[in-house]
């Protein structure tokens, strides 16, 4: 059992009382990095210099009390690398940002750090975070702790992995159609996909604009809240960020489900479901029902068209957000190219891997004149069509329940050849993006020695109920401390 | 959606000047073999999200975005920017202070 | 014209807004001057992750300036993204507004050649300039180009006119219309060569009396009044030659070459733009009260075409004096005050147009910014009414008071300039002038008028110009009676 084993409230608990250091906690967790990780490639870098130099900062608050009382004083954790960080390279998993450092952080990153966090470096994830398995990434393979030779899912595979494996207490990631929860699922840890608006994409490398969100990802519930309490907020440098009130979280997870009316939304269930995960999810139904909860089944009747809008929008701003990558401000630049077009192309072509050239192109050609109408114009309505249906729904119930993902981590290679097999992956997480309703994966079981998790979603600004009902399951779940046994050096569960 | 069982290399893929000129306008600079492979994907993903037509959306507005914030600006501020060396400081061909860039033409 | 083709004429203009930080940054609006590349941020060095947030003073001056054009202005407006690669284009695509502008349907009154014209204004929009891009000598040869991005993400306004002109002459008109009009509102500075006041037209030909256009022909690169006129002359007639012929006009973009005197091709190789406009999901849209349209309204200052009608009309201007003295609202202003403190209008006219101005000119300041306040410029010209001084010293006097600032009256006292009227004084210099002019004086005598006139001028010159020039005529003609 190493310390990271044990949530942030505990470790504050233990930095406050002087069991340990900020500084050994972060020398410990740095350690596993180079160890661990080997295995793993979760971090595409780490910062172990600044990270002592943070720690040692928290050690001097810790022992003077200057009245910072940030739960995060001193906790180790990581960023996902779409995720500028000042002075730090910063390539959102693509060769087209090798070597960018960004001259400023990301309001959420500027946020964990005022809070005494401290970072130990960046995190895989899928070239500009479009991808369910991770294997995008043009840099380097990140495996699931539970299992090696399959994904950690994406894109925030290296967040997920980070946390379950216990490299660090939290990390942030982005989640565009899933990218957060899925990978949650995936390796057993809560991720949280805020609603949108709640926490700035200000420093955020953007995929989709109206759909990306930074949330946590975290071993416990309680983590994730307060996590989310210091990331959350209006900024006014991203115009999109809301001043809505986060509501009491913490008092959430005590709140019990009690007379919660919970639907599970018949569209999603009658979806092909791996038997495994469809039990774990019936298990938990149940328990929720004993709990005191109110299930009820529910209709979200567009769901059925919610990922061909998905796959209009979110490729169309991924085909604008990208065009700013032409090698002339930042970026390994374009060689000796004779002629602008050739440098840009020159720049691109080596620059993009294989899912971002079909992204793009997917975009540019829905934005086109004679498919605009026919493609995002018509996705843009559907859009709307998957946002009411979530207000028609939540007037009916408190929030929703489903699996995370249909199945559990697939192998490493399995759908790298079919795009559309891939991206029905995130048929589950991506309405909630559509619609910009708050989203979670909870960790609530296991499936053939895989983690399963469910997703909890709320309204619009209502990431309070995500929290109670989220506690309720892992408390009835009791799995959290089982670690992933993948990487054998380590000791057994507690 | 059979999305499952989806043949990517979809006979009706996107024509092959359609994919070139994509490719051109995005600058993506994308071999003929390249050009090939993308076209046949696209033409199955394109095949797959023509499910959209099926959706009613008469007398549906779009959505650009959610959260129905109107109306956010800032004051007409002057805030302290970049040094010209942190400007260029990330870019890969530099002269004299300014930005290099091959021929335009 | 003679010709069986009609020219049918819109400009385009985008003119930089007098903000102080650029449209979705704080950096500054103002960038002349600057080294390359120290006017800029992350978010308008366009470095990934960053986000633009929209200047409220941009937004107010284009609504300001589409009120003043007579513009609708739609309770809803939001940006979009167009979307293009250029180096100076730092995001690969420049936010501004396609279908939903900040308004829509306006109007411009302006004159050309004592006509009134009216032309529809289409829209006016906002949106952000781009960088600069330096060559070494023509953009066709240069092999390798520079850029700057401290222009980059300036507020601009988009004012895109209708097709409403039938003449080249007409646009320097326009243009020259609503450029005054930006400068009344205090939005745009004027400032054609160095680039934040631009004009693009789109010109084509149509048989005279028909209805549907010809082939539109977009003309860029005209930095002056005299460049957009010579252009359009150019333009109109390369096309009239080339449908006289029975050749077809190609719809495209021509560029006006100042050193050569013509339009060239600006067709690349590359295939027609195609822009993928689409909503910018980084700004929720623009939701415009209808009271705050309202408080725009009422805050408008008068606009040029009014004062120069109301000039006319109330101080009984000549045509050419109101349009003179009209030219910026601040010039009228100093009129107004002239006129307020005393002098009467068609003389506070003249001196203001013709003597003030001059001097402001050679010395590259504006009347209103002049050491000579309105009430000098009064005090002076009520001395010239009153005989005080004639109207040759008093330009002398005009000149030292555009030097100091002094008052008119203690200059003419200092250097003893006060005109001479005393009938005794007069009656000795015009003695001394007769005597030393006897042949002038048989002159008039004999009948030739144009003797006197000497005569005066010998007076006017002994007495160094101070002497009352019609007291000193009328005592010559009482000295030699014609018989």
């Amino acid at each position: 059992m190493t310390l990271l084993d044990r949530s942030i409230v505990e470790l504050g608990r233990g930095l406050r009382t002087g069991e340990f250091s900020s500084v050994e906690l972060t020398e410990s967790a740095l350690a596993d990095t180079r160890t661990v990780d080997g295995e793993l490639g979760a971090f595409l870098r780490t910062t172990a210099e600044a990270a002592m130099a943070q720690a040692a900062k928290a050690d001097r608050q810790l022992a003077e009390d200057t009245g910072n009382r940030s739960p995060l004083l001193g906790i180790p954790v990581a960023y996902k690398d779409v995720l500028c960080t000042k002075g730090v390279e910063t390539t959102a998993g693509s060769r087209i940002l090798t070597g960018f450092i960004p001259p400023y952080s990301a309001t959420a990153i500027e946020r964990m750090e005022a809070a005494g966090a401290v970072g130990l470096g960046k995190l895989n994830c899928d070239e500009f975070a479009m991808g369910s398995s991770n294997e995008n990434s043009a840099f380097q393979t990140t495996r699931n702790p539970w299992a090696t030779d399959r994904v950690p899912g994406g894109s925030s595979g290296g967040s997920a992995v980070a946390v379950a494996a216990r490299m660090v207490s939290a990390a942030l990631g982005t989640d565009t159609g899933g990218s957060i929860r899925l990978p949650a699922s995936f390796c057993g840890v809560v991720g949280v996909k805020p609603s949108y608006g709640r926490v700035s994409r200000y420093g955020l490398i953007a995929f989709a604009s109206s759909l990306d969100q930074v949330g946590p990802l975290t071993k416990t519930v309680e983590d994730a809240a307060l996590v989310l309490e210091v990331i959350a907020g209006l900024d006014a440098r991203d115009s999109t960020s809301s001043s809505a009130p986060l509501g009491d979280l913490r008092g959430a997870l005590k709140a019990g489900v009690s007379g919660l009316r919970v639907g599970i939304p018949k569209e999603y269930l009658s979806m092909e479901i791996e038997p495994g995960v469809r039990d774990v999810f019936d298990i938990s139904v149940s328990r929720l029902e004993a709990a005191g909860a109110r299930l009820s089944e529910v209709s979200l009747p567009s769901t059925e068209y919610a990922l061909a809008a998905y796959y209009v929008i979110a490729p169309a701003e991924v085909s604008s957000n990208l065009a700013r990558m032409d090698g002339v401000r930042f970026g390994p630049g374009f060689g000796s190219a004779p002629n602008l077009m050739a440098a840009y192309e020159s720049a691109r072509h080596l620059g993009f891997g294989p899912e971002v050239r079909r992204r793009i192109a997917l975009g540019t050609y829905v934005l086109s004149s004679g498919y605009y109408d026919a493609y995002y114009l018509r996705a843009q309505k559907v859009r709307t069509l998957v946002s009411q249906d979530f207000e028609q729904v939540f007037k009916e119930v408190d929030c929703l329940i489903s699996p995370t993902a249909p199945t559990t981590a697939f192998r490493i290679g399995e759908r790298l050849a079919d795009p559309l097999a891939m991206y029905a992956t995130d048929l589950l997480t991506l309405p909630a993006n559509l619609a910009g309703v708050s989203g979670m994966s909870v960790p609530a079981g296991f499936a053939g020695g895989l983690p399963v998790g469910l997703q909890v979603l709320a309204p619009y600004m209502g990431e309070a109920t995500c929290f109670q009902v989220a506690a309720t399951i892992e408390e009835m779940a009791q799995i959290w401390q089982i670690r992933p046994a993948g990487h054998a050096n380590l000791e057994s569960p507690v | 959606m059979a999305i499952e069982h989806t043949n990517l290399s979809d006979p009706a893929g996107i024509d092959p000047k359609q994919v070139a000129r994509l490719s051109r306008l995005s600058r993506l600079g994308l071999s003929d073999d390249e050009l090939q492979r993308l076209g046949s994907q696209l033409g199955a993903i394109v095949a797959a999200v023509d499910k959209l037509a099926e959706a009613d959306t008469d007398r549906v507005d779009p959505t650009a975005q959610v959260g129905g914030l109107t109306n956010v600006c800032r004051p007409d501020v002057v805030l302290e920017g970049l040094s010209q060396g942190d400007a260029l400081a990330n870019a890969a061909s530099q002269e004299a202070g300014l930005l290099r860039v091959p021929a335009i033409q | 014209m003679t010709s069986i083709w009609e020219p049918v004429i819109g400009l385009e203009v985008h003119a930089q807004l007098l903000t102080a930080s650029k449209m979705f940054c704080g950096c500054r609006a103002q960038y002349l001057g600057m080294a390359p590349n120290s006017n800029t941020c992350p978010v308008c060095l366009g470095l990934p992750g960053t986000l633009p947030v929209i200047n409220q003073v941009a937004v107010q001056l284009t609504i300001r300036t589409a009120l003043a054009l007579n513009c609708e202005i739609p309770e809803f407006s939001k940006f979009d993204r167009k979307n293009y690669f250029y180096p100076d284009l730092p995001k690969g695509y420049q936010i501004s507004q396609f279908d939903l502008p900040l308004s829509l349907n306006g109007l411009l009154e302006f004159e050309v050649e004592g006509r009134l014209v009216r032309a529809g204004i289409t829209r006016v929009h906002l949106e952000e300039d781009a960088g600069t891009l330096h060559h070494a000598g023509e953009i066709q040869n240069a092999s390798f180009s520079l850029v700057d991005l401290n222009r980059a993400g300036v507020p601009l306004m988009e004012i895109v006119g209708e097709p409403d002109l039938r003449h080249p002459v007409e646009a320097p008109a326009y243009l020259a219309a609503l450029r005054r009009t930006l400068i009344y509102l205090g939005v745009n500075d004027g400032n054609m060569e160095d680039g934040s006041l631009r004009c693009d037209a789109n010109v084509s030909l149509r048989r005279t009396g028909a209805s549907e256009l010809g082939a539109k022909v977009e003309v860029k690169n005209m930095n002056s009044f005299r460049s957009i006129q010579r252009a359009l002359d150019f333009e109109v007639a390369r096309q009239t030659e080339l449908l006289d012929q029975g050749q077809s006009v190609a719809q495209e973009t021509r560029g006006w070459s100042e050193l050569e005197q013509v339009t060239v091709s600006q067709r690349s190789k590359e295939e027609a733009q195609e822009y993928r406009y689409f909503p910018e999901p980084d700004l929720p849209p623009l939701v415009i009260s209808r009271a705050y349209v309202a408080e725009l309204r009422a805050a408008l200052p008068e606009l040029p075409m009014a004062t120069r009608r109301r000039l006319r009309e109330q101080y009984a201007l000549s045509e050419e004096q109101a349009r003179l003295i009209s030219e910026t609202a601040l010039d009228a202003a100093y009129f107004e005050s002239v006129v307020a403190a005393g002098a009467p209008p068609a003389a506070a006219a003249n001196w203001q147009v013709q003597n003030l101005q001059a001097l402001c000119n050679a010395a590259h300041i504006s009347v209103s910014g002049c050491p000579v306040r309105p009430e000098l410029l009064a005090e002076l010209i009520t001395m010239v009414v009153t005989d005080q001084v004639s109207g040759a010293v008093a330009k002398e006097v005009l000149a030292e008071v555009f030097e100091t600032g002094a008052r008119p009256s203690a200059v003419v006292l200092a250097r003893g300039l006060g005109q001479v009227s005393d009938t005794a004084e007069l009656e000795r210099l015009v003695a001394e002038a007769l005597a030393a002019n006897q042949k002038a004086s048989a002159d008039y005598q004999g009948g030739n008028d144009r003797a006197l006139g000497s005569l005066v001028g010998a007076v006017m010159a002994l007495s160094r110009g101070k002497a009352n020039p019609k007291a000193v005529g009328q005592l010559l003609r009482d000295r030699l009676p014609r018989k």
